[in-house]
C-alpha cells in the first residue's frame, strides 16, 4: 500500500480533502481513530452559513463552499432554510444593520427585515426583537451523512497516527507510507505541530415541535461571541429545528481542554437565551444535550496549506465552529496547492506560516 | 455526613436507613408517590426519623456534590447512593410495536394496579421473572395461553455452586405452580398479527426449528434488563451493569450503587446491596454478614446472567421492514453501516427520539455489529427549557 496521499481525520474536512484530491486522480488512503464523523463534524448542527461572517477571507471561503455544497450534499438531508439574525436590544440594531450592509457589499445576500416582517417568517419570535436580517443562502445538511457522501469509494482505515514526516506516517498497526499527508485531525491537529485549541460547545435538543421554528435563528451578539478569544464561557442564542422536528439550542464557547463534563450553568445560559427569542420554549422539554470541541485557532482563520518546517505535511484545520460551512472549498484548495492548480480562493491568509500557528 | 438515596425500592430503602441509623443527615429522592419501587410497589411503608423522603421528583443530572432534581432544586451531598433500579429489554420481532405487545414489567406494575390488558395472555422472554408476572395476571382471571422461555433450564445444571448457596431461591419457585403447567422452554413468541401469534421452538443459539400458531390478545415480553444508570454516565461498567467494589462504590469516588443497577438479582440480594451500600456512604464498615450475603447472592446473580442470556439467534426473527426503533418508526433495513453508535443514530435516527434510545440501543447494536457505548445520557429526564433557566447562579 502506498497511497499518494494520506488524510488523518474522517470528519468534514478530511473527507472534503480526500473527495478533493481523488477527483484529480490521485490515490488517497484517510485513516482516523474511530470512524467517519466521530468527533467535531457529528456534534454541531450541520450549518452552512454565511451570515455569520464578515467580509474577508473567511467569508471568501464560506462563498466558494456554498456554491459547492448543493451538489455535493443531494443525499445528506441539504436543506435551504435561511438564516433570521435578530438584534435583541435597541443598542445591538445599527451594529447589526451595518454588518449586513457590509456583507450585502461583499456579495453576501442579506435583506433587512422590520419586526412584523421577521415575524410573519417566523411566527412565535419574541415580538420585541429591535431588527432582524434574513440571509437566503444560509442553509443545514446532516453532517454524519455528508461526511460518507463525501468518502464514498475512498478507502477508510482504523487506526491511531502517532507521528508523521511527511512522506509516511506512524500507526498502532505499523508505518505507511505515502507521496504526502493532509492533517484534518480537528481539534487533535495539534499532534502535528499546528496550534490548534479544543473550544467546547454544547447543544440542547428538545422533543420535536415541527413545524414551530423554520429558519435559523440567532441573536446578533453571536457573530461577536464567535470572535472573542476569550477562555470563558460565553453563549449566543442560536435556535433552529431539524428535519425531525426537534429544536437544536447552541451555543456556548469555552475553552478548557478536552473535558466534556455537562455544567449546569452552560445548560441554564443556553435556556435563557434561547427563551428571550422564542418565549414559548420555555414550555418545551429538553430531551438530551451534546457537546463537542471545536479546532480553534487563535487568529480564527482555518489553517490550509505546506507545512514550510516538512515538506509533504499539509494542514486543512482550525475551522473552529465552521467546519462543515468551510469544507468543499477547503478540500478544493487544498488539492489546488497540492497539484499546482489555480487556487479557488487566495490561499495566503490560510497559510501554515502564521506566526499564531506555528507551535 | 450528608447522604442522597436515589430510587425507594429494597436497595434505596436500605441504603437509606442503614446511613441514617449511622448518623448520617439523609435525603432520599424517588420519582414515585410511595416508597418500594417496582418489586414493592404499593406494598411497601418506610418510615424513618433520619430520612426525608422526597416523593414524586426525578433527580436528573449529578454534577460535582450536587444532585439536580426537577424544580429546579438541589442536593448537596457528601456520598450519593444510586439506587435507581432496571427496566425490562424487549427483543424485537414483527409486529412488537403493534397493539396488544407490552413489556412484562409493565404487565407487572398495571397488575399490581388491579388491571389487565388482555384476556389470553401470553408471557414470553427469558428469565425467572416471567413466573411471577403470568400468575399475577392469572389472579387477575387472566387465561394464560403461555409461559414461554427461550433458554433452558438445563443451563442451571451448570451452576451448582450458586444453586446451593441461594436454595430459598429455588423454593420461591413453588409460590408459581398454578402457571408453571403453561412453561414451555426454548420457545418464544416470534411473531404477532392481530391476534395470531407465531411461537416458535429454538435451537439453543435461539433460532427457530419450527412454529405453530396461537391465539392471545395480550403478549408480555421480557427479554432480561437494562439498568437505570443515567446519573453516572462516566461510571465504569460491565455489560451496561455498574462496576463496584467491596463497599458498593463506583468507579466514582464517593458515588455508589446498590441493586439491580448493579446486576440482576433480586429483591434480598438488592437489600443486601442497600445496606453495604448505605454504611459505606455513611463511613461505617459494613457488617461482616451482610457482605457475605452479598457475595452469595452475587454468585446466584451470575449464574442468573449466564442462564437467562440473550442467545444471537433472535436476530433471525426479523424480517427487513421490523421496527427496531419506535419513537423514530426505524426498521431493520433502516439500519446502515456504521463504525460508531453516533454515525449510526445520524444515518438512521435509530435511538434518537422520545425515549433517548433506551428500549431500542442496544439491539440496535447488536443487529449492526456497532459497538454499544453504554449510552451516555448526560439529562437523565426531559425537562422544560423555562426550568433550565431557573437554575441558581454558580454555586460556592
Amino acid at each position: 500500500m502506498h497511497p499518494d496521499v494520506v488524510v488523518v481525520g474522517a470528519g468534514i474536512i478530511g473527507a472534503a480533502c480526500a473527495q478533493a484530491l481523488k477527483a484529480r486522480g490521485l490515490t488517497v488512503l484517510v485513516i482516523d481513530r474511530h470512524g467517519p464523523a466521530s468527533g467535531t463534524s457529528a456534534a454541531g448542527e450541520g450549518n452552512v452559513l454565511v451570515s455569520d461572517k464578515g467580509p474577508g477571507p473567511e467569508l471568501d471561503l464560506a462563498k466558494a463552499s456554498r456554491e459547492l455544497w448543493p451538489e455535493l450534499a443531494q443525499d445528506a438531508e441539504w436543506e435551504e432554510k435561511g438564516g433570521l439574525v435578530v438584534a435583541t436590544t435597541p443598542e445591538a440594531s445599527e451594529p447589526l444593520k451595518a454588518f449586513a450592509a457590509g456583507q450585502r457589499a461583499a456579495g453576501v445576500d442579506a435583506c433587512e427585515l422590520t419586526a412584523d416582517e421577521a415575524r410573519s417568517h417566523e411566527p412565535h419570535l419574541n415580538p420585541e426583537i429591535t431588527a432582524a436580517v434574513h440571509y437566503l443562502q444560509d442553509a443545514q445538511l446532516n453532517p454524519v451523512k455528508a461526511t460518507r457522501t463525501l468518502l464514498r469509494g475512498i478507502d477508510i482505515t482504523r487506526a491511531e497516527v502517532s507521528a508523521t514526516d511527511g512522506r509516511s506516517v506512524t500507526t498502532g498497526d505499523g508505518v505507511i507510507s505515502c507521496g504526502a499527508v493532509v492533517n484534518a485531525a480537528g481539534p487533535w491537529a495539534r499532534t502535528f505541530g499546528v496550534n490548534v485549541l479544543p473550544r467546547r460547545g454544547v447543544v440542547l435538543v428538545t422533543t420535536p415541535i415541527p413545524g414551530t421554528i423554520r429558519h435559523k435563528v440567532y441573536d446578533a451578539d453571536y457573530v461577536g461571541a464567535v470572535a472573542s478569544g476569550d477562555a470563558d464561557l460565553q453563549t449566543s442564542g442560536v435556535v433552529e429545528s431539524t428535519q425531525a422536528g426537534t429544536v437544536l439550542i447552541g451555543s456556548s464557547r469555552q475553552r478548557k481542554g478536552f473535558d466534556d463534563a455537562i455544567e449546569s450553568k452552560v445548560l441554564k445560559a443556553l435556556a435563557r437565551r434561547a427563551i428571550a427569542l422564542f418565549p414559548m420554549l420555555a414550555h418545551v422539554p429538553v430531551m438530551r444535550a451534546y457537546g463537542g470541541f471545536r479546532p480553534y485557532a487563535p487568529d480564527h482563520l482555518p489553517i490550509i496549506g505546506e507545512d514550510p518546517r516538512i515538506p509533504g505535511l499539509w494542514h486543512a484545520t482550525g475551522h473552529e465552529g465552521a467546519g462543515v460551512g468551510l469544507a468543499p472549498a477547503t478540500g478544493r484548495l487544498l488539492a489546488d496547492l497540492m497539484t499546482g492548480g489555480t487556487p479557488l480562493v487566495d490561499p495566503r491568509p490560510f497559510r501554515v506560516d502564521r506566526p499564531e500557528v506555528m507551535v | 455526613m450528608r447522604v442522597v438515596v436515589v430510587g425507594a425500592g429494597p436497595a434505596g430503602m436500605a441504603a437509606a436507613r442503614t446511613a441514617a441509623d449511622a448518623g448520617a443527615e439523609v435525603t432520599m429522592v424517588d420519582s414515585e408517590p410511595d416508597a418500594g419501587g417496582q418489586y414493592l410497589r404499593g406494598r411497601a411503608r418506610f418510615e424513618h426519623s433520619g430520612v426525608t423522603h422526597l416523593k414524586n421528583v426525578e433527580a436528573w443530572l449529578v454534577e460535582g456534590d450536587t444532585l439536580h432534581l426537577r424544580g429546579p432544586r438541589q442536593l448537596r451531598f457528601d456520598a450519593l447512593v444510586i439506587a435507581t433500579g432496571a427496566y425490562d429489554r424487549p427483543l424485537p420481532f414483527p409486529g412488537w410495536d403493534g397493539p396488544g405487545v407490552i413489556t412484562a414489567g409493565a404487565a407487572q406494575a398495571l397488575a399490581k394496579q388491579g388491571v389487565t390488558l388482555g384476556e389470553r395472555v401470553i408471557v414470553s422472554g427469558t428469565g425467572p421473572f416471567l413466573l411471577p408476572v403470568a400468575t399475577a395476571l392469572q389472579d387477575l382471571g387472566a387465561t394464560i395461553v403461555g409461559v414461554y422461555e427461550a433458554n433452558s433450564p438445563a443451563r442451571w445444571l451448570r451452576e451448582p455452586r450458586a444453586v446451593l448457596a441461594n436454595r430459598h431461591k429455588i423454593s420461591e419457585l413453588a409460590s408459581y405452580r398454578k402457571v408453571l403447567s403453561r412453561l414451555e422452554t426454548r420457545t418464544a413468541v416470534i411473531a404477532k398479527h392481530g391476534s395470531r401469534v407465531t411461537v416458535a421452538k429454538l435451537d439453543r443459539h435461539w433460532r427457530p426449528v419450527s412454529h405453530r400458531t396461537e391465539h392471545a390478545d395480550l403478549v408480555c415480553i421480557g427479554h432480561g434488563f437494562l439498568p437505570r444508570t443515567d446519573l453516572v454516565p462516566n461510571a465504569k461498567r460491565t455489560n451496561d451493569f455498574l462496576d463496584v467494589d467491596e463497599r458498593q462504590q463506583t468507579s466514582v469516588e464517593g458515588v455508589y450503587a446498590a441493586g439491580e443497577v448493579t446486576g440482576i438479582g433480586g429483591a434480598d440480594l438488592a437489600e443486601a446491596e442497600g445496606v453495604v451500600a448505605g454504611a459505606a456512604a455513611a463511613g461505617l464498615e459494613p457488617p461482616a454478614e451482610v457482605l457475605d450475603a452479598v457475595r452469595r447472592g452475587r454468585l446466584f446473580a451470575r449464574a442468573l446472567a449466564r442462564a437467562h442470556a440473550i442467545q444471537p439467534g433472535w436476530r433471525t426473527w426479523l424480517s427487513p421492514d421490523t421496527t427496531v426503533c419506535r419513537c423514530e418508526k426505524v426498521s431493520l433495513e433502516d439500519l446502515a453501516d456504521a463504525t460508531g453508535m453516533r454515525e449510526l443514530k445520524l444515518t438512521s435516527r435509530v435511538a434518537m427520539g422520545r425515549c433517548q434510545g433506551r428500549i431500542c440501543a442496544r439491539n440496535a447494536s447488536d443487529l449492526t455489529g456497532v459497538p454499544f457505548d453504554g449510552q451516555r445520557r448526560v439529562i437523565a429526564v426531559p425537562i422544560p427549557l423555562g426550568e433550565l433557566a431557573e437554575l441558581p447562579e454558580e454555586e460556592s
